[in-house]
């Protein structure tokens, strides 16, 4: 519990989480605020819309805030990684694992509460994620007079799951940082992983039935598994037939971070510090 | 504070590759006193006291604080304090750095404002670490060390980085923490460095232990000599040949192998040479801790 509170602690006690939490925000209030207005414009006006060349996007059954607010977790979630890879990372940078190992020698105990400090850490970006894609989708839906589904508790629970998801995400990001201890390399890995291999896998794998068994269990299928809303639904020929439950998507999700933690905690976590 | 235990190292070994960096290394640091950990660059002080602190795996041998080693001790931070390599995340400030660890080892707040008064780095505690002198970063590391109140301090070159009066100030800090009855080791690859912070040395050199004791009995090591020139040499150097004494030509005269003055004097006598400079070389403890290490002669 101390190595815990004393993990936490040396989150808030630097500037990133809050550096990250602002650009994560005015990033998301930006995407999910404008593609709500595109929608909504192309919604309300199909005949100006068609004017101009666009046409209204094909959403089959699927109601269009859950899907703007859910930006909060398929494209905020690299942030929780970020921060995640940071809290670990960030000791082998500065050189602090000397100081954070003579208070606490048990090292598997450190890690153990790196991870656990990261969920509510993670949570707090999960928070901090829907008030910018809800506030921002939300308004620019009511503009166009399109329905908020803000009454729904369908709606609540998918942000509530939304939470769950960049919690179990932060907590990936301090496993993979014990995986992979230079700072600079892990943020490279996270970026090139969330950002272009694994949309191109989650594509090419829903091509056919047989890869799409093994696409939905891709981490970016799972946590939107979890969430239960994404716009890769929409880009995929598939759609939303090829995902897990959304308790199992959080299962794979708290199975990547234990099995990344337990290979960190088994290589450069035990390794001799000086 | 628990009370001073002793440092007990016994056949401490690490190899990294083909290199020996520590070698059946022995020894006790006794509670009470000041020890000073001496030996040049790459002697392998840090892979020892890092071996120590649990920090480095030892290939071989054991070291522990009063039989036990670092990692299986119940209150880590309240028996042993350490202070390696001062470093720091650059965007913390130092009150919350010693924040961090006081939090970790369960330590009472108010033990954060101690040791910050303790070092005298009350004043800059609420800034970031990144904007520290290496002598203010000595300090906080110092402080940090000194959290728990521990019996044990082992410090990696304190005084590195400390202006003059930071220097007279850690001695005399360091001397009343071995008179509170507590260990104190500091390691320093200068002797005159900690010369007048130390009670007793342990010396190394390529990973061996070359020497532990009392600082005054490595005085005793090497046996004065005397210094004795005259304006004319020659007729001197036949006179120190003609007395049976060894001897070599220095800048400033003859170095006689000869602890007493009056010897070389008298065959001067003998010889009727003139004398402009008769007097005992006391042997320097440089010379000796230097001849120990095998980095020459002073």
């Amino acid at each position: 519990m101390r190595v815990l509170a004393s993990e936490f602690l040396k989150v808030t006690t630097t500037r990133m989480w809050w550096l990250l939490a602002i650009i994560m925000f005015a990033y998301l209030a930006f995407i999910a605020g404008g593609l709500a207005a595109l929608f909504g414009f192309t919604i309300a006006n199909p005949d100006a819309a068609a004017a101009t060349g666009a046409s209204a996007p094909s959403l089959g059954d699927m109601p269009l805030a859950p899907l703007i607010y859910s930006f909060a977790t398929s494209m905020g979630y690299v942030f929780a990684v970020i921060i995640g890879v940071l809290a670990v990372t960030g000791e082998f940078r500065h050189r602090t694992l000397t100081a954070t190992f003579l208070a606490t020698p048990q090292r598997t105990t450190v890690l153990g509460a790196k991870l656990l400090a990261q969920l509510p850490i993670g949570a707090g970006f999960g928070v901090i994620a829907f008030l910018a894609s809800v506030g921002a989708g939300a308004a620019m839906l009511a503009v166009f007079g399109l329905d908020t589904l803000l009454d729904q508790s369908d709606t609540w629970a998918m942000i509530g799951r939304g939470i769950l998801a960049m919690a179990l995400w932060a907590a990936i990001g301090a496993a993979l940082g014990s995986v992979v201890p230079n700072q600079v390399a892990a943020i490279v890995i996270v970026l090139a992983f969330t950002q272009f291999v694994e949309p191109l896998l989650r594509l090419a794998t829903s091509f056919s039935d047989a890869t799409a068994a093994i696409g939905k269990f891709l981490p970016g299928s799972a946590s939107d598994a979890l969430v239960g809303a994404s716009f890769y639904a929409l880009a995929t020929p598939g759609g939303a037939a090829e995902m897990l439950v959304w308790w199992q998507g959080g299962l794979v999700l708290l199975g990547i971070a234990v099995v990344l933690a337990v290979i960190g905690g088994a290589t450069s976590w035990r390794r001799d510090v000086s | 504070m628990t009370g001073g235990i002793p440092i007990e190292v016994s056949g401490l070994g690490k190899r990294f590759g083909q290199v020996a960096a520590v070698d059946d290394l022995s020894f006790t640091v006794r509670p009470g006193v000041v020890t000073g950990f001496l030996g040049p660059n790459g002697a392998g002080k840090t892979t020892t006291l890092r071996m120590l602190l649990g920090l480095v795996r030892a290939d071989a041998g054991t070291a522990t604080f009063g039989g036990t080693p670092y990692a299986k001790l119940e209150r880590p931070l309240e028996t042993v304090g350490a202070a390696l390599d001062a470093s720091f995340h650059p965007g913390r400030t130092g009150r919350d750095h010693l924040r961090v660890y006081a939090t970790a080892a369960g330590l009472p707040r108010q033990r954060v404002d101690t040791v910050l008064e303790q070092v005298g780095m009350s004043d800059y505690a609420g800034r970031r670490v990144g904007g520290y002198s290496l002598g203010m970063r000595q300090r906080l590391s110092l402080a940090t060390a000194l959290l728990g109140d521990p019996g044990v301090l082992v410090l990696d070159e304190p005084i590195n980085g400390l202006d003059p009066e930071g220097i007279r100030w850690i001695r005399g800090f360091l001397q009343q923490l071995a008179a509170e009855g507590r260990t104190v080791l500091i390691s320093s690859h200068l002797l005159s460095e900690v010369q007048q912070s130390v009670d007793e040395v342990v010396i190394i050199a390529r990973g061996r232990l070359m020497r532990t004791g009392t600082l005054a009995s490595l005085e005793l090591d090497r046996a004065p000599r005397t210094i004795v020139d005259s304006p004319d040499r020659p007729a001197l150097a036949a006179a120190l040949g003609a007395a049976g004494l060894a001897y070599a030509e220095g800048r400033n005269g003859f170095i006689v192998d000869e602890p007493e003055p009056g010897r070389v004097g008298r065959a001067a006598f003998v010889g009727g040479v003139e004398l402009s400079e008769l007097h005992r070389l006391k042997s320097e403890l440089e010379d000796a801790f230097l001849a120990l290490v095998g980095e020459g002669e002073g």
